[in-house]
């Protein structure tokens, strides 16, 4: 986006409610200076892109490269995130895992939305979004409870100030806007980042979400990861819009588009989003054009919808290799430096076997427990109940 | 926003028992929720300086400033989808929805994160939030403004659904619902708001930080007798308290539960009553079929079923959208139709 720093954020309609909150009083009408709606809204023509699949810098005015460290500290969790996608869908073919919604060639996204975040800013991902959240710095075993089946969620999100990744497409948004409501009340500096799918822009509440951002003027930065498919419906047929990010300026709020397997480029354009909410300008919507490398999920086959010759056209395009050669030619990432990021991957993949290979005893009895603070009486008959049966069968004394 | 000054602060209550209606009880308890806690936080539609369609918020964002009572956009999920978040943050929120059937579109963010959110994540997140519902019928409403929508959120693990019948009640147990650790769907009907009580305020406040009178979980006999069983819940409660009284004078004597708390169901009042009584008729205004009724004529046939002297029967709306204002007391719940019931209970005198 065409962020402008001084949260001037221009020809938005007199708006009482974000006038009247505390860092949302900047806005103006009919400005003569600052920049127009369309300037500072629109997305630019097209998504920005910091290192090219060549793995060569593209200059832009708008959006600095992050220096070397930072993409090299960065390349690393890309690496790392991949492994986590391969040896997530090993696991579901070995039985260990019920499901597992990849995420195989959208790490650069997963990554970026990890990385800008500071540690008291909240993170809402969705089913997809596990590598983001091991990036976060969750345990990656915790994460895995969900699609291993042993509880819904695994993870604290008080802890880590990461949602529970979520199923019900674009509800999560609201959440965000609620957080950083809460904590624009409370005067707390915090910055939400939201994650949805292209297919999730469609429903109800991705509109109600980015509307409410926008009117209340909180910190939240929208991501969508456009990857074309919403499991087997193109996006054609999802929205006829010039882009996904165009939908910002509807809402009053600036839209960008950015290539989504360019790390460089989402660091860079989502941080920049990131800085700009944390400094009172609002919500920002972000679209990052990425693909989708394999099915929606294992249940999926997606030979009946694309060719796999559409599919090939994305390979040049990998997140990692043109990073790699970016990082190369810097001199940056040497052949140790690569080694040793390999054995983090490899690591990696090691503590998911492992733990994914112990089979942890469920408890039958948490059935009942956390539906309410204090069981009722109801529950607590029900509870009784199966206890019972579990004496009877010899699960229990 | 407009400026905080415009209404003025409402002046302060007058002491002693005074004539209090329903809505102003609402009112009273909102006000003081949220002068004791300051993660307390009302929001909705109008419910700003227009004080709600019903004026149940009254004067809140000329007292407490538009942080803390604010409208939103219009747009319900987005009401209740930020409520969700807002408590995952420290706050307390509670929320309006306009009218029953206009929570619907907020139905998702209830059913699919408002109730499973605390058992998802084992506890770790909970979510202290109240949604407010004006709800059911009884006020000449047009269409989509009088439905019962209670059993959709009693059928839904995780939310505790509270339906008060008096002024004493609609204080205290919002109170007690804006304190509770879960998510709570506070009932108002519609038609009690403008029932009044002589009470004194300050002792229901005392009463209520005391943390007194629970109404989670518990049921209380509205009207004690001795013959029958009437139970009800929300607005049918002063119906079947009618109808207790029409039926002294007959010489019958009717004992009348108020429910209270849908969700949790208070099994022991209810089956203490019916096992004394031997009969019981349960009266709501919601469609009969697969309802908060049935639940409870189910429950009191596993639990009092050597006790009963006659089948457990029910007096609720019919099965049919809810009806056009002037068709709509064909619909509702009777005194005569509750009566009519009663003697239908296979009465050995009368045989
Ligand atoms: C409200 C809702 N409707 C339907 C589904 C079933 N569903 C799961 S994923 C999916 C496609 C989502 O596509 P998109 O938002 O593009 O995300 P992606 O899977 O591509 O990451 C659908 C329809 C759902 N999870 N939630």
């Amino acid at each position: 986006m065409t962020i402008h720093s001084e949260s001037s954020t221009g020809n938005s309609a007199d708006n009482n409610y974000g006038a009247s909150m505390k860092d949302g009083g900047q806005r103006r009408k009919g400005q003569d200076s600052g920049p127009s709606a369309e300037e500072y809204m629109l997305p630019s023509d097209e998504p920005v892109q910091l290192v090219d699949p060549r793995g060569e810098h593209v200059h832009n005015d708008r959006y600095p490269l992050p220096d070397g460290e930072a993409l090299l500290a960065a390349y690393e969790k890309l690496v790392i995130g991949r492994r986590i996608n391969e040896q997530a869908n090993a696991l579901v073919r070995q039985g260990r895992m019920a499901v597992y919604p990849s995420s195989h060639g959208q790490e650069a996204c997963q990554v970026a939305a990890a990385v800008v975040l500071e540690k008291d800013d909240w993170l809402f991902p969705t089913y997809r979004d596990t590598v983001s959240v091991i990036t976060r710095g969750v345990d990656p075993l915790e994460v895995l409870t969900l699609l291993r089946g042993d509880w819904h969620a695994g993870y604290n999100p008080q802890e880590h100030k990461t949602a529970t990744q979520a199923t019900p497409l674009a509800t999560q948004l609201l959440h965000a806007v609620g957080v950083a409501h809460a904590a624009k009340l409370r005067g707390e500096n915090t910055v939400v980042l939201a994650m949805c799918g292209d297919g999730a822009t469609s429903e109800g509440d991705f509109h109600e979400a980015l509307n409410f951002a926008a009117v209340f003027h909180v910190p939240v930065v929208f991501l969508i990861q456009n990857n074309e498919y919403a499991i087997s419906v193109p996006l054609k047929n999802q929205s006829v819009a010039p882009s996904l990010a165009h939908k910002a300026i509807g809402y009053g709020m600036p839209g960008e588009r950015v290539d989504g397997n360019d790390l460089a480029a989402m660091l860079s354009v989502l941080g920049k989003a990131a800085d700009r909410a944390r400094d009172g300008g609002g919500p920002a919507l972000v679209e990052a054009h990425t693909y989708r490398m394999q099915a929606h999920t294992n249940a999926d086959d997606p030979s009946r919808y694309r060719q796999q010759s559409d599919v090939e056209q994305w390979v040049p395009k990998d997140p990692i290799s043109r990073m790699r050669t970016y990082l190369t030619n810097l001199n940056l990432l040497t052949d140790e430096v690569e080694r040793s990021i390999t054995q983090a991957a490899e690591h990696m993949a090691a503590t998911l076997r492992d733990g994914l290979n112990e089979d942890p005893e469920v408890d039958p009895m948490d059935l009942f427990e956390f539906v309410y603070s204090e069981k009722t009486s109801q529950l607590r008959e029900q509870a009784a109940l199966l206890k019972e049966e579990l004496i009877r069968e010899g699960v229990q004394r | 926003m407009t400026d905080t000054a415009v209404r003025a602060a409402p002046a302060p209550a007058k002491t002693g028992p005074q004539p209090v209606t329903f809505a102003k009880a609402l009112n009273a308890a909102l006000a003081d929720a949220m002068e004791a806690d300051s993660s307390v936080v009302m929001f909705g539609e109008d419910v700003g300086p227009l004080g709600g369609v019903f004026r149940i918020t009254d004067g809140l964002t000329a007292r407490f400033g538009e942080e803390r009572c604010f409208d939103t956009p219009l747009a319900e999920a987005g009401i209740m989808g930020m409520a969700v978040g807002m408590a995952m943050n420290g706050m307390r929120p509670v929320v309006e929805m306009q009218f029953d059937a206009f929570a619907y579109p907020a139905f998702e963010q209830v059913v699919s994160h408002v109730a499973k959110m605390p058992n998802r994540t084992k506890g770790r997140v909970t979510l202290p939030l109240v949604i407010r519902i004006p709800y059911a019928g009884g006020i000449g409403g047009v269409e989509h403004h009088c439905d019962s929508s209670e059993s959709y959120y009693a059928h839904t693990p995780g939310l505790t659904v509270l339906a008060p019948a008096t002024v004493r009640d609609a204080y205290l147990m919002l109170r007690e619902a804006i304190r509770f650790p879960d998510p709570v769907v506070f009932l108002e009907p519609k038609k009690l708001y403008w029932s009044k009580e002589t009470l004194d305020l300050e002792e229901l406040r005392k009463t209520a930080d005391d943390d007194g009178a629970p109404g989670v979980g518990r049921a209380v006999v509205a009207r004690t007798g001795t013959d029958a069983t009437l139970v009800a819940y929300g607005p049918s409660v002063p119906t079947a308290l009618a109808a207790a009284a029409a039926a002294a004078e007959e010489g019958r004597s009717l004992e009348v539960i108020d429910v209270r708390s849908i969700v949790p169901f208070d099994d022991e009042t209810v089956s203490a009553s019916v096992r004394k009584t031997g009969r019981a008729v349960v009266i709501a205004e919601a469609p009969g079929f697969a309802s908060v009724a049935s639940e409870i004529v189910a429950r009191i046939q596993e639990r009092c079923f050597h006790s009963l002297a006659a089948p457990v029967r029910r007096v609720t709306g019919f099965d049919i959208p809810y009806p056009a204002p002037k068709l709509e007391h064909y619909f509702l719940p009777s005194v005569d139709r509750i009566l009519d019931t009663v003697d239908e209970l296979q009465w050995e005198d009368e045989a």
